[in-house]
């Protein structure tokens, strides 16, 4: 039963990379990654690392994934060129190399002697993966490393916003927002700059205001 | 399940990883890469827990997901800021490193 839930994961983990790794559309890239972790997290559920599989589906498959979601919609999933980067030797060449890297790696994991890779490892202990465990471990003996990498997050989170910031004064496309919006109003018409005394509404009543000398030209031209 | 089995599968998804990052040219779609380089390598490191019968390297994983979070937290800045000054989003365009 086991090995029939490992083969359907597994089909599922590999089948959800290779979609993240060829398909053109980054949102369906980005919902095969979404496939892909559901199917790590039962695998990982098949190792009896249970909270990893929670954390797993509800981190990484939950929120970040939501993350690239929302900067996919907001950058606009564009579909990539068809034109291969840098030319078609290059993109065989790195084909290669990473066909090169998965002989390397399959002969490093089939072909070596370890009794230990063969075995389905360890006697399972009750509790072992537990939340109950995994805490234990992260307070007492790996504290350095938690602390190590909630400060990672925090710098982190600072840089994000850092980048994200806009930084002196208004950017490119927003001018063209603000100069639309009319900033010119006629005289008299009871905006605050006229309330708080910026502007003198009476003082040169007699010249027409904007808006009401151009009906003023429609009518003379009219005439 | 032997725990060979999980560290082939483990393997096949690091290279389509490493794959993806070396052809594709969107930053969004590396950045994707990235996550499964790294999702492989939790796989093996949690096989090699369940091999030891000891926690430590799934408090490895926890930490690896953190890192994860906090390159996607910086990639997809970055993203935002490229296209917010009107760069196109593509890597190979982005030649210099000033601004």
């Amino acid at each position: 039963m086991a090995a029939v839930f490992f083969f359907i994961a597994g089909i599922g983990a590999i089948a959800g990379a290779i979609g993240v790794a060829t398909v053109r559309n980054p949102f369906y890239a980005v919902l095969a990654l979404v496939c892909h972790l559901l199917s790590l997290a039962a695998l990982f559920l098949l190792l009896r690392a249970e909270f990893i599989a929670a954390a797993q589906v509800v981190v990484y498959a939950g929120a970040v994934m939501v993350l690239y979601v929302f900067v996919v919609a907001y950058v606009g999933s564009q579909d990539e060129p068809v034109r291969p980067a840098g030319g078609p030797g290059l993109r065989v060449a790195s084909i290669v190399f990473a066909t090169l890297l998965a002989v390397e790696l399959f002969i490093a994991v089939l072909g070596s002697g370890l009794k230990g890779i063969d075995g389905k490892g360890a006697p399972y202990e009750p509790g072992f993966g537990s939340p109950a465990a995994i805490g234990e471990l992260l307070l007492t003996r790996f504290l350095f490393p938690f602390e190590a990498a909630s400060f990672l997050l925090l710098m982190a989170a600072v840089g994000a916003v850092v980048l994200a910031r806009r930084r002196g004064g208004l950017e490119g496309g927003d001018e063209e927002v603000v100069r639309a919006i009319p900033t010119r109003l006629p005289k008299g018409a009871g905006s605050i700059a006229e309330g708080v005394g910026i502007i003198n509404p009476t003082a040169d009543l007699e010249r027409p205001a904007i808006g009401a000398g151009a009906v003023d030209a429609d009518q003379e031209r009219g005439r | 399940m032997a725990i060979g089995w999980y560290l082939t599968v483990s393997a096949l998804v690091f290279c389509i990883g490493a794959a993806g990052v070396m052809t594709r040219r969107s930053p969004l779609v590396i950045l994707l890469c990235l996550e499964l380089m790294l999702n492989a390598a939790n796989l093996s490191l949690i096989a090699f827990s369940r091999m030891w019968g000891n926690g430590d390297g799934q408090i490895f994983a926890i930490i690896v997901m953190v890192v994860a979070a906090c390159e996607v937290c910086i990639g997809l800045g970055l993203v935002v800021a490229m296209f917010r000054r009107r760069l196109p989003i593509d890597v190979d365009e982005m030649r210099e490193l000033h601004g």
